[in-house]
């Protein structure tokens, strides 16, 4: 019987010869992470549980990166929980402050995820991997615990649901305005438990920094997973890193899909998710006059070393409105260098950008850049729910890095080339 | 088992960030959490909230981030069980997890007021507004998850396992 990518891999998984929508499966995990936030809680479920051993250190990661560096002692003592638990169980996927990074930019870049795996995390932004083809999947801190200990999960198989990208990109699209796009037609809760798949020749060139972003806010209409057949531009992206064996899955031609949207995007500006839902979607020309405070170019979404590069080639040579703070984090400390390296960083800096060390900090209004009573932030990162980056009467408006820079040079939310020209 | 409790109303799409604050995830425990539960959507509800409360909201709620702070800051505030049109699938198992009932009636979701007092069986599924003399049907929870409340959480569940083993 023909199947989807999502079928596949979930039955090889289960040791099954094939595996059906709606039915309850016990799976293999290949890989599973936390984080200073979630992780603490696993820690206390598998002690709870009387664990004493993890099932593989190697293939466990725990990535502070939420309030990190320590923003309070509150949080320094979340992340010593991590580092003592790695210490304990050798878990040698541990990544400390200077070399760390967000953990879904970071995971993918060092190899560690990879096409054909099965992934839980406690984040629900795990479903990133998807980009590489993998069945990646957020869970909670319990469901974490338990694969922990058994290097096992149960899954519902999702029905899928198949997003035909027709058409050419306009000039400043990207993958953050496609998946936005999609959330905006299909709401917040379009792909409630299901599996996506985003494919068609726009999704065939689009290069793997803008994949990431695509399957990073699968979670935001809802899915389970958000997942993109492997190709060439995967093969290139993880052929140097991979630390193991990999896997290409695809789904079969006649594969059976619970909805298939085709779309030519051919016309498509870019996008931005306006307060207080990713669902809130209009073409950044459609927008009227908006003031903003904050930029924040940065996250598991957009802090890639692409996304800083098109931010850089906006800001270069400019600076930011006054009255405007513009925030950038490169994602990791690989990014981070490279950015240097390329100069990327000196073009902030000049452009009167503060530059930070990587961390979630004010995308989840943690810390690094919140906001006060009335103020309204452009930010290419994934939520704009009521008081996300700060307080509760504050606004948080998503964007591509493109739009987010040309925002922080004019003052407001603007196209790209009102800032750069055609 | 069987709950006693009045209803407090929510809308469609309560996100977690409006459950628990990110500001609070900087600690685990309930009695904490359960103090800033809601606390951006109704800054009232922590405080007058009594043990054995139902909250009903509409259709995907619990969406956004995996924190598994949002059910047990909603347990620690007393709250006995959450009925919605739908959930958003991270906390839907997050809840079964926590030991936190909860129940898909788009009937109830629809029909139940503020105020309004409940009962609810939670072995049948059936929820009784004792205000509006209405009786609601939930869908019946899935056999494997009620193995995980039969063992009282999936922690005990693995633990039963591993013993087993």
């Amino acid at each position: 019987m023909p199947k989807t990518m999502s079928e596949k891999i979930l039955a090889d998984h289960a040791g099954k010869p094939e595996v059906f929508p709606d039915e309850l499966v016990e799976v293999k995990v290949d890989f599973a992470l936390g984080n200073d936030i979630t992780a603490p809680l696993a820690i206390e479920a598998f002690r709870r549980a009387g664990a004493k051993k993890v099932f593989d250190p190697e293939r466990i990661g725990l990535i502070p990166d939420h309030f990190i560096p320590n923003k309070d002692i509150a949080s320094a003592i979340q992340a010593k929980m991590l580092r003592d638990f790695a210490a304990e169980h050798g878990i040698s996927n541990y990544f400390e402050v200077g070399r760390m990074g967000i953990e879904h930019a970071l995971l993918p870049e060092q190899g560690l995820v990879l096409p054909g795996d099965v992934i839980i995390g406690a984040d629900s932004h795990t479903c990133t991997y998807g980009a590489l083809g993998a069945f990646a999947t957020g869970v909670g801190s319990t469901d974490l615990a338990a694969a922990m200990i058994t290097g096992r999960i149960w899954f519902k198989v999702p029905h899928s649901m198949k997003f035909v990208f027709k058409g050419k990109r306009k000039p400043w699209v990207g993958g953050k305005d496609l998946i936005l796009y999609i959330i905006g037609r299909i709401g917040v809760d379009g792909a409630r438990y299901r599996a996506m798949e985003f494919t068609g020749e726009v999704i065939d060139t689009l290069p793997m920094s803008d994949r990431l972003s695509m399957s990073n806010m699968a979670i935001e209409a809802g899915a389970k997973v958000g997942l993109i057949a492997p190709d060439e531009i995967t093969e290139e992206y993880v052929g140097t890193r991979a630390k193991r064996a990999y896997k290409f899955y695809e789904s079969d031609a006649d594969a059976s899909y619970e909805a298939i949207h085709e779309w030519d995007i051919s016309d498509l500006e870019p996008v931005v998710a306006l307060p207080h839902s990713p669902e809130n979607v209009k073409q950044v020309t459609e927008i009227p006059e908006t003031r903003i405070d904050q930029v924040v170019i940065g996250s598991c979404t957009n802090g890639r070393l692409e996304d800083l590069r098109v931010a850089a080639e906006i800001l270069r040579g400019r600076k930011v409105a006054r009255g405007v703070r513009c925030i950038v984090i490169p994602a990791t400390q690989k990014i981070y260098m490279e950015a240097m390296e390329e100069g990327l960083i000196s073009t902030f800096i000049d452009a009167e950008a503060a530059v930070s060390t990587p961390t979630c900090g004010p995308c989840l209004g943690g810390y690094m850049g919140i906001l006060a009573p009335g103020e309204s932030a452009v930010a290419t990162t994934n939520r704009n729910f009521v008081g996300r980056m700060g307080h509760v009467e504050s606004k948080v408006y998503l964007s591509n890095p493109a739009v987010a820079a040309a925002s922080a040079v004019l003052g407001r939310i603007a196209h790209p080339r009102e800032v750069v020209g055609q | 088992m069987k709950i006693n409790g009045k209803a407090w109303k929510f809308g469609n799409d309560v996100d977690t960030d409006a459950i628990i604050p990110a500001r609070y995830l900087i600690s685990n425990d309930p009695e904490f959490l359960a103090k800033h539960c809601m606390e951006d959507a109704d800054a009232q509800f922590a405080s007058s909230v009594q043990p054995g409360d139902v909250m009903v909201a509409g259709k995907n709620f619990g969406c956004g981030s995996s924190r598994e702070h949002a059910p047990i800051s909603i347990k620690g505030a007393g709250v006995s069980c959450v009925i919605a049109h739908s959930f958003a699938r991270i906390f839907y198992r997050n809840c079964f997890n926590m030991g936190l009932p909860i129940l898909e009636c788009p009937e109830a979701a629809e029909r139940i007021q503020a105020g309004d007092q409940l009962e609810i069986n939670l072995d049948e599924g059936i929820i009784e507004n004792r205000t509006r003399n209405e009786t609601y049907r939930a869908q019946a929870i899935p056999p494997f998850m009620q193995k995980l409340i039969a063992a009282g959480g999936l922690m005990e569940y693995v633990r039963e396992q591993t013993n087993r083993q």
